[in-house]
C-alpha cells in the first residue's frame, strides 16, 4: 500500500517534470524571430545596454515590422565572456528557435560565436559590436556577417594625427585581450611607418582595478599614453594616473573616449580635453545623416529614460547591424527560403547607407567603412564632447598591408622600440 | 573498535529485514522472489544480483530509467545545455558536497582543481591555439586527471590543519591566485584568451560533443562518480572520514591518522572534480580565466549547498536548479534584472530549508509520508 503510494507521487511528479521539458518546443510562427546578444552584466553592462537601444532603434525606425512580417526581438545577456555568450546564443538559436543573431558585443565572444555559427548553417549570425580581428580574418565562416568595421580599423588615422601632434614615443597602456591587440595594431601600423616609437607596451588585466605598478613603469622620455582602456576601467586609470601626479598627454582607443568616459563626473575631469582618439563615430561629426540619427536617438531614449546624452559606439555599431539585417531581409522581401541563401547574397551585395557613411562588406563578410580621428573638447554647456579632426573613407581590415605579409595582431605584434 | 567491526555491525543487524519490500520487477525479480525474506539466506543468486536487490528501490529504477529516456524525449537544447551541462556541474559540486558533506570541509577551491584538468587537457591535447601540444586524447586525459588530483591533494595537504571558516579562507586564496597565474601568464594559460576549440574526441564513429553522446558519457561518468561516493562513504575509509568530521580529537585517540584521511579525502573529491572539469570544458569547448575565476568558485558552493550537501544527489539536483535558472530567469522578468530571480529563489531556497532541495524534499515526506527523511548519511539505510 505504502509503495504504490510513493509510487504514483513519483510518477506525478515526474510526468510534471517531462511536460515542462515537452512544452520547451514551440512552433515556429509568422514573425521573424531575432535574437539580440549584448553585455547586460559584467564590465561592459553599461555599453551594453546602450548596444540594446541602437538595435531597438534600427526596428523602430522601421515600424516594428519588414516585409510585411512582424519583427520579433527576443534578448539575451552576457558578461563578456565567450562561454556564457555561447551559451546564450545556443539558448535563442536552439531553444527560442531564432532566425538571425545580432551580437554579441566583445571580442572573444565574437571569435567563440562565429565558431557556434558554423554548428548552425541555418541561422544568419550578425555581429554586435565585438571587434576582434580573427572573427573574419581566420578561418571565416560563412553564416557570420560583420558589419561594423573592427578594433584596428577603428584606430586608421590616428598615427598620423599623433605625429601631427608631435608625439614621437608613445607609451601603450591597453587591456590583455583580443580587441586592445587590434587597437594597438591599427595604430602603430600607421605610426611605426610614419617614424613613430613605441618603446614600452602595457598590458593590464581586463577588469582590474589597481593600475599602481603600470603608472610606475611609465618613462620619463615618452611624448604621449596611448590608453585602450574602456568603460569603468579608464575611469579607475584616470584617476590613479592624476592621483600620482601624471601630466603625459593622452590619446585613447576607440572605446575609452565613448560616452561612458565624457559622463564621468570626477573632479579632474578636464584634463580629459586634448585627448585624441579614432573610431567610427563622432559626436560632433557634421553630417545630416548623422544628426538625424542622433535626434532620433534622443527623442526614442532620452537622458532621464537611461539613454546618454548622445549615442555611445555600442549603440551605433548594433544599430549598423541591426539596420544590415533588416535592410537585408527587406530587400529578399522576408525570403528566408533555402537555408537564407537569398538572404545572405543580399547581404553581401548590400551598400548600407550609414549615418556616417556608406558601408560595404569584403569576401570574408567584413565590413569596409569610414573611421573618425577625433579630440575631445569642452562645448558651451561644460559637457566634454568631441571633435572632429579627420574623417578616413573605405578603410580595409588588412590596412593597407598585402594579404600575405598581414599578421594578426598580439601582444608582441607589431613592434618598434 | 575498528571502522571495518562497525561497518559489519551495522550491516548484520536489523536493517535488511527491517526494510520494506521493493517493487517486484521482471528480470531482477526471478531466482530471489520466492525466498526474498532475507536476501542473506538465498546463496543461489550471484552476489551482484542480491547486492542489487537488496539496494534498489523503485525511485532509483525510475530515476534511472528518466535520465536513460531523457534524450530521446527531450529537444537537443535541451539535453546539451540544460542536461549535460547540470551533469559535468554537478560532477564539480559532487566533489564538494563530499568534502562537505562526509568531510566537514568546505574548499572553495573545487572549481580551481576542476579547471586545472581543463587547462591540462587544453594545453596537452589539442585546440585552436598555438600554445597546446596537440596529444591524442587518451594520453591528454590520463595526465590532465592526474595532475589535477596531485594538486588536489596539496590544496588538502595545505589545508587540512586548519578548521572551518579558515579552510575556506585558504582554498578561497589559492582559488583567487590560481586564477590570476592563469589571466597573466601567457606561456602556458595563453592569458585572458584562454583555449578555444577544446573538443572531445570523436571515437568509433561517434562524435562524442554532439548532444546526445555528450550527454550519455556525462551520464555515465556523473554516475559513476555518484556511485562511487556512495560506496566509499559506506567503506571503512568512509566511515572513518565521518568520524573524523564528527569528531577528529576522539579519532586520533582511537588510533586514526586524522591528517591522512582528510587528505585522502581531498584527494577523491579531487578526482571527482578533476573528471567533471574535463566534461565541463569539453562542454563550452574553451576553457579561460573567468572559467576559474571567484564567481565559478562561489557558484559550485551555491549549486552543492542548493541541492543540499547531506546526500552525494544534492549537487545534481542543486546543478539542474542552477544551470535552468541562469538560462531562463532572463524570460522571466526584465532583461536588465533577471539577475535578481536567480538570487532571490536561492535566498528562498537556503532560508526555508537549510538543507537545501534535499531538506525540502525531506520536509515535504514526513509531512505526506510516514516514511523516514531521505537525507541522512550516516545511518544504515542508505544504501
Amino acid at each position: 500500500m505504502r509503495v504504490t503510494k510513493r509510487f504514483v507521487v513519483r510518477s506525478l511528479l515526474s510526468a510534471a517534470a517531462a511536460m515542462a521539458v515537452a512544452g520547451g518546443a514551440w512552433a515556429q510562427g509568422a514573425p521573424i524571430k531575432i535574437g539580440l546578444l549584448a553585455t547586460l552584466e559584467g564590465p561592459f553592462a553599461a555599453g551594453g545596454a546602450d548596444g540594446m537601444r541602437g538595435a531597438e532603434l534600427a526596428v523602430m525606425q522601421r515600424g516594428g515590422t519588414v516585409a510585411g512580417r512582424r519583427i520579433e526581438i527576443i534578448k539575451a545577456s552576457s558578461n563578456a565572456n565567450p562561454d556564457v555568450a555561447v551559451n546564450a546564443v545556443r539558448k535563442l538559436v536552439e531553444q527560442d528557435k531564432v532566425d538571425i543573431v545580432v551580437g554579441p558585443l566583445s571580442g572573444s565572444e565574437g571569435i567563440a560565436v562565429k565558431n557556434y555559427s558554423k554548428t548552425q548553417p541555418q541561422v544568419t549570425f550578425i555581429n554586435g559590436g565585438s571587434g576582434a580581428q580573427a572573427t573574419t580574418l581566420v578561418d571565416p565562416s560563412p553564416n557570420f556577417f560583420r558589419f561594423n568595421t573592427e578594433g584596428a580599423q577603428w584606430m586608421v588615422g590616428l598615427g598620423k594625427a599623433a605625429i601631427d601632434k608631435g608625439y614621437k614615443r608613445v607609451m601603450v597602456i591597453a587591456e590583455d585581450y583580443a580587441f586592445p591587440y587590434s587597437q594597438v595594431q591599427g595604430f602603430m601600423a600607421e605610426f611605426c611607418r610614419l617614424g613613430g616609437k613605441v618603446p614600452v607596451k602595457a598590458w593590464v588585466p581586463l577588469g582590474g582595478k589597481d593600475y599602481a605598478s603600470t603608472i610606475a613603469r611609465i618613462p620619463k622620455d615618452v611624448d604621449a599614453l596611448l590608453v585602450v582602456l574602456g568603460g569603468a576601467d579608464a575611469v579607475n586609470f584616470l584617476n590613479q594616473y592624476e592621483a600620482a601626479g601624471g601630466d603625459k598627454p593622452m590619446m585613447g582607443g576607440s572605446i575609452t573616449v565613448s560616452q561612458d568616459v565624457l559622463n564621468y563626473r570626477g573632479k579632474r575631469r578636464d584634463s580629459l580635453v586634448g585627448t585624441i582618439s579614432a573610431g567610427p563615430l563622432a559626436d560632433s561629426f557634421d553630417g545630416a545623416d548623422w544628426r538625424a540619427f542622433v535626434a532620433d536617438y534622443k527623442k526614442n531614449f532620452p537622458v532621464d529614460k537611461g539613454g546618454f546624452p548622445s549615442p555611445s559606439l555600442f549603440a551605433l555599431v548594433y544599430y549598423t547591424n541591426m539596420k544590415a539585417a533588416l535592410d537585408g531581409l527587406d530587400a529578399v522581401r522576408g525570403d528566408l527560403a533555402n537555408n537564407h541563401a537569398r538572404y545572405r547574397d543580399s547581404l553581401s551585395k548590400l551598400e548600407l547607407k550609414m549615418p556616417t557613411g556608406t558601408v560595404r562588406l569584403d569576401s570574408n563578410r567584413q565590413a569596409i567603412g569610414t573611421t573618425f580621428v577625433t579630440e575631445v573638447v569642452k562645448d558651451s554647456k561644460g559637457e566634454l564632447t568631441t571633435r572632429v579632426l579627420r574623417k578616413v573613407d573605405n578603410v580595409e581590415q588588412l590596412l593597407g598591408i598585402p594579404r600575405d605579409q598581414f599578421k594578426i595582431g598580439t601582444r608582441d605584434e607589431p613592434s618598434c622600440p | 573498535m575498528s571502522a571495518a567491526y562497525w561497518r559489519r555491525a551495522m550491516n548484520t543487524g536489523l536493517a535488511a529485514a527491517a526494510r520494506p519490500l521493493p517493487l517486484p520487477r521482471a528480470g531482477v525479480a526471478a531466482p530471489v522472489a520466492a525466498a526474498a525474506v532475507d536476501p542473506y539466506a538465498d546463496s543461489d543468486a550471484p552476489r551482484w544480483l542480491r547486492f542489487l536487490w537488496r539496494h534498489l528501490a523503485a525511485r532509483h529504477v525510475f530515476v534511472l530509467a528518466f535520465v536513460l529516456a531523457f534524450p530521446f524525449v527531450a529537444t537537443s537544447f535541451f539535453t546539451f545545455q540544460i542536461a549535460a551541462q547540470s551533469l559535468a556541474l554537478g560532477l564539480i559540486a559532487l566533489s564538494l558536497t563530499f568534502l562537505g558533506g562526509y568531510g566537514g570541509m568546505v574548499s572553495l577551491a573545487q572549481m580551481t582543481v576542476a579547471g586545472i584538468a581543463g587547462y591540462v587537457v587544453s594545453i596537452l591535447g589539442a585546440s585552436a591555439t598555438e600554445v597546446s601540444l596537440g596529444w591524442p586524447w587518451w594520453a591528454a586525459v590520463p595526465f590532465a586527471l592526474a595532475i589535477a588530483t596531485a594538486c588536489a591533494t596539496l590544496i588538502g595537504w595545505l589545508s587540512v590543519r586548519t578548521e572551518g571558516i579558515y579552510t575556506i579562507m585558504i582554498t578561497l586564496a589559492i582559488g583567487v591566485a590560481f586564477y590570476y597565474l592563469a589571466l597573466q601568464n601567457y606561456s602556458l594559460f595563453n592569458g585572458f584568451q584562454g583555449f578555444q576549440k577544446v573538443y572531445p574526441p570523436t571515437l568509433l564513429g561517434v562524435d562524442w560533443r554532439s548532444p546526445m553522446p555528450f550527454y550519455f558519457l556525462c551520464l555515465a561518468l556523473s554516475l559513476a562518480g555518484y556511485l562511487w561516493v556512495k560506496w566509499l562513504v559506506r567503506s571503512p575509509f568512509g566511515i572513518a572520514l565521518q568520524g573524523v568530521r564528527d569528531n577528529p580529537r576522539r579519532m586520533a585517540a582511537l588510533g586514526f591518522h586524522v591528517t591522512a584521511h582528510r587528505v585522502a579525502a581531498y584527494a577523491v573529491a579531487g578526482l571527482i572534480a578533476a573528471v567533471g572539469g574535463v566534461l565541463f570544458t569539453w562542454y563550452n569547448g574553451l576553457i579561460s580565466p573567468n572559467s576559474v575565476g571567484t564567481g565559478w568558485l562561489i557558484n559550485v558552493l551555491v549549486i552543492a549547498v542548493l541541492g543540499g550537501m547531506r546526500h552525494p544527489i544534492g549537487a545534481f539536483l542543486g546543478a539542474v536548479v542552477f544551470v535552468l535558472l541562469q538560462t531562463f530567469a532572463i524570460d522571466i522578468i526584465d532583461r536588465e534584472r533577471f539577475n535578481l530571480v536567480i538570487g532571490v529563489v536561492f535566498l528562498a531556497i537556503v532560508l526555508f530549508s537549510p538543507d537545501g532541495l534535499l531538506g525540502l524534499w525531506a520536509k515535504l515526506r514526513s509531512r505526506f509520508g510516514p516514511q523516514q527523511a531521505l537525507t541522512s548519511p550516516t545511518p544504515r539505510r542508505q544504501a
